[in-house]
């Protein structure tokens, strides 16, 4: 494999595996600031104890995110130097912006949010709770501006020397033509990622227990978010696939399959294996006119096809493909959960229900594969360029022998499955224990954990020494 | 003072502040296995527990900044250095994730708190073989890397990694005097009178070689006029360890690691007093490598504001946490 390739493979193997935990970590600090603002208003000790059970479960989350957020920040400039120097002067301000608008703030307020209700009191305490769940959407909208600009730049020039400078309006750099789409869905899909977890928890130990009244009130919260986020998502979506037609058909043409111009109204193809040497669908099962209907919402609208363009300028139409249809498949799963759970709650055996809760806890990982795929689908459909258009990938990398890309994918590999695997092992471990009527309060934990979490809060004190 | 002028200064500071705020708690992690099992232990990750997350920001702060107000010199200082960069990252994840996971697991806590101090000491080294590689100058061709992938590796680079281990293994020791109490608290004063005595040796051996490895340094440190402030780098260097020394025998919990920071303010300087204008030594000045104006301005419209504020509620956290910890958390 060439230095090229192994780069490639590197970014998306780190941004896939940072991606679950920012993808987590928004929805829940949100859910967070919910609970508390519940528990400050109502004075119910039931949120107060959901709010110490999430709370241990996202500080574990959070910290993962951060240090392979780090690594992230350093793989512009290690792999993709070339890349960093042109677009440096558009991107670098942007990705400034987030570390000094949300990144402090996060880690400012966190410590506090974690240690520090019996120093400051909660009006303060929940101040910094919802600092934090503020920097994390913060955090969302310049990152997803940065990605935008990538994949549809706007209020940029060319310079002599081949960089990409400002000219203009910043704004319309920051509110590129496809931000906002990819804001809205992107923070819904953590919404979503969010509440399918948190309702399968709640659901697994209703299960297992259905009076639990911290699993009830979670499950029963979970279900409404669903409920409300799956179908705007999807609303969200269609209109996201719209700007993307306007602005990079040729990775909705990729999407759907469409190799070949469709006058009278493109097919919808559900199934199939997309060849691009071949140009064609192998096995296609489609339904005609179906895809104009979605993407023209006209049935007999004209769409073109990828042979339209230079065959070097398709992206590798196979992976797009089959990553869209998992995420829409899963898209509608969330969407027929939220219904479900809807007609329970209207029957009145929500926390009854078994396959309900069977169905929920069978969902709990689908955020993260949507999100995942949706992100696959969105980057891998932006190739052969890293900005769009403008700038190859294969003319964005650093000058390296092939052997440092390779190195350090393995070192990343190897570290990434033990810590973070471990990391997993752990949060799965606290999900597995049901919600407690008294769960240990991080205010009076004796035995402060270090990192970012109250230890104590966990398992109760540490028993050896 | 131009833009660009403005913005090395702006990077200048988050880089130290990025030095000094991770230095004590990567230090902390270094000198980890030393403490014993237990109190002394828990007593030095409480001390940094709700602060830590923020102090490694400062890194991205950093390396973001560069990369938007410098963008040549970031493209051109991280593929030098790449085997570095990424030994430093691997080293902050595992010593990131070991942070919480000691606590979840206490059948594995020894294998933890091994990880903290391997991955601590690996991204340490690794940054300070990194300052000594960009001293000792890199191949640069046309804006761009041209050297070899492992041309950093020097003796003196390899001085510089040592160096900044004990460097902030001293930052670490000094925090930590004025955090704990009891044996933690001994043992601690203990480490930090030794680690003292090491950093004054390694300042003076890199003080001593680095005018070698470039005309430039020498002539900016020994030539007439220069020399006479110049001079006063090392003087002040001699008078804050004797400061440090006597802060420790007289058990003052906050003197100590003042002065370490001072140290470390001293160095900066002397490292400035090497390489301003240069941001790559010898081959790319600050104006060559920087982005142009509007890019530069769009940013400082934003710094001037936010960065005072990150301040101002990074002081209000530590404020929160100040005075000193036990095992048994802060009372």
């Amino acid at each position: 494999m060439d230095a090229l390739l192994l780069a490639r493979a590197q970014f998306a193997f780190t941004v896939s595996f940072h991606f679950i935990f920012p993808a987590f970590s928004i929805g829940l600090a949100s859910y967070l600031m919910v609970l508390e603002g519940m528990w400050l208003r109502t004075g119910s000790g039931l949120y107060a104890n959901l709010y110490r059970y999430w709370v241990k479960i996202f500080a574990v989350v959070f910290g993962m995110g951060v240090v392979s957020g780090i690594v992230m920040s350093y793989q512009f400039g290690t792999n993709w130097s070339v890349f960093s120097a042109k677009a440096g002067p558009i991107i670098g301000p942007l990705m400034a912006y987030e570390v000094m608008t949300a990144f402090f703030l996060e880690a400012g307020f966190l410590g506090v949010m974690l240690f520090g209700i019996s120093k400051v009191g909660p009006r303060l305490h929940f101040l910094a709770t919802c600092m934090v769940a503020l920097g994390t959407l913060i955090s969302a909208t310049w990152i997803i501006s940065v990605n935008s600009w990538m994949q549809t730049p706007a209020g940029y020039a060319i310079s002599e020397s081949g960089q990409f400078v400002p000219a203009g309006s910043w704004l319309s750099i920051i509110f590129n033509p496809s931000f906002p789409f990819r804001l809205i869905h992107t923070v819904i899909a953590a919404f979503l990622t969010t509440s399918l977890v948190v309702g399968a928890v709640g659901a697994w130990h209703l299960l297992k227990d259905r009076t639990n009244p911290g699993a009830r009130k979670m499950f029963s919260m979970a279900m409404w978010m669903l409920a409300v986020a799956a179908p705007v998502q999807i609303l969200v979506g269609d209109a996201h696939g719209l700007n993307t037609l306007e602005h990079q058909p040729a990775k909705v043409l990729a999407m759907e399959g469409d190799y070949h111009p469709s006058p009278d109204g493109a097919p919808l193809i559900l199934f199939g294996l997309p060849d691009n040497d071949l140009a064609k669908v192998r096995y296609e099962v489609a339904i005609p006119k179906a895809g104009s209907l979605i993407l023209k919402h006209d049935p007999n609208a004209p769409l073109p096809g990828l042979t339209d363009f230079p065959h070097d300028l398709w992206p590798p139409a196979p992976v797009v493909f089959w990553s869209f249809r998992i995420m829409v498949a899963l898209g509608l799963a969330m969407l027929a959960l939220g219904a479900f759970g809807l007609l329970a709650r209207f029957r009145k055996n929500i926390y009854e229900c078994r396959w309900l809760h069977r169905a929920a806890v069978a969902m709990g990982p689908a955020g993260f594969v949507a999100v995942i795929a949706g992100w696959v689908t969105t980057e891998v459909g932006r190739q052969p360029f890293t900005v769009y258009g403008l700038l190859r990938t294969a003319e964005s990398a650093s000058p390296l022998h092939a052997s440092a890309p390779a190195a350090s994918l393995a070192g990343f590999i190897i570290v990434y499955f033990f810590s973070f695997g471990a990391g997993t092992y752990y949060i799965l471990r606290m999900m597995g224990r049901p919600p407690q009527p008294h769960e240990s309060e991080p205010p009076h934990v004796p035995h402060r954990a270090a990192g970012i979490t109250p230890a104590a809060a966990v398992d109760g004190p540490p028993k050896e020494r | 003072m131009d833009l660009t002028n403005v913005w090395a200064a702006i990077i200048a500071f988050a880089v130290f502040a990025y030095v000094i705020m991770d230095g004590f708690d990567l230090g902390i992690g270094i000198l980890f296995p030393t403490f014993a099992v237990g109190e002394e232990r828990d007593q030095a990750m409480n001390s940094i527990a709700p602060v830590w997350d923020g102090n490694e920001t400062w890194l991205v702060m950093g390396g973001g900044g560069l990369m938007a107000a410098f963008p040549m010199a970031y493209a051109i200082i991280l593929p030098a250095t790449y085997p570095l960069v990424i030994a430093m990252l691997l080293g902050l994840v595992f010593r990131g994730v070991a942070f919480e996971f000691r606590w979840r697991d206490p059948a594995h806590r020894a294998f933890w708190d091994w990880a903290f101090c391997i991955g601590s000491a690996a991204a340490t080294l690794a940054q300070g073989v990194m300052l000594g590689a960009i001293l000792q100058g890199i191949h640069v061709e046309g804006g761009a890397y041209a050297g070899g992938l492992l041309d950093w590796l020097s003796p003196f680079s390899l001085l510089t990694g040592v160096a900044l281990v004990a460097g902030y293994a001293l930052l670490g020791s000094t925090w930590l005097v004025g955090k704990t109490e009891g044996s933690g608290l001994a043992h601690a004063s203990r480490l930090a009178k030794r680690l003292a005595w090491v950093v004054l040796l390694a300042l003076a051996v890199i003080s001593v070689v680095t005018p070698f490895l470039n005309l430039e340094y020498a002539r900016r440190w020994l030539e007439m006029p220069n020399v006479l402030l110049t001079a006063q780098v090392p003087l002040m260097t001699v008078i804050a360890v004797l400061l440090l020394m006597r802060g420790l025998r007289k058990r003052q919990p906050r003197v100590p690691f003042l002065m370490a920071l001072t140290l470390f303010l001293l160095g900066f300087t002397g490292l400035l007093i090497s390489v301003y204008p240069y941001v790559v030594p010898g081959s790319v000045s600050i104006w060559q490598a920087a982005a142009p104006p509007e890019s530069q301005t769009f940013m400082l419209m934003g710094t001037v504001i936010i960065v005072p504020l990150i301040i101002a509620y990074t002081g209000w956290s530590y404020w929160v946490f100040r005075g000193k910890v036990s095992a048994q958390g802060y009372h």
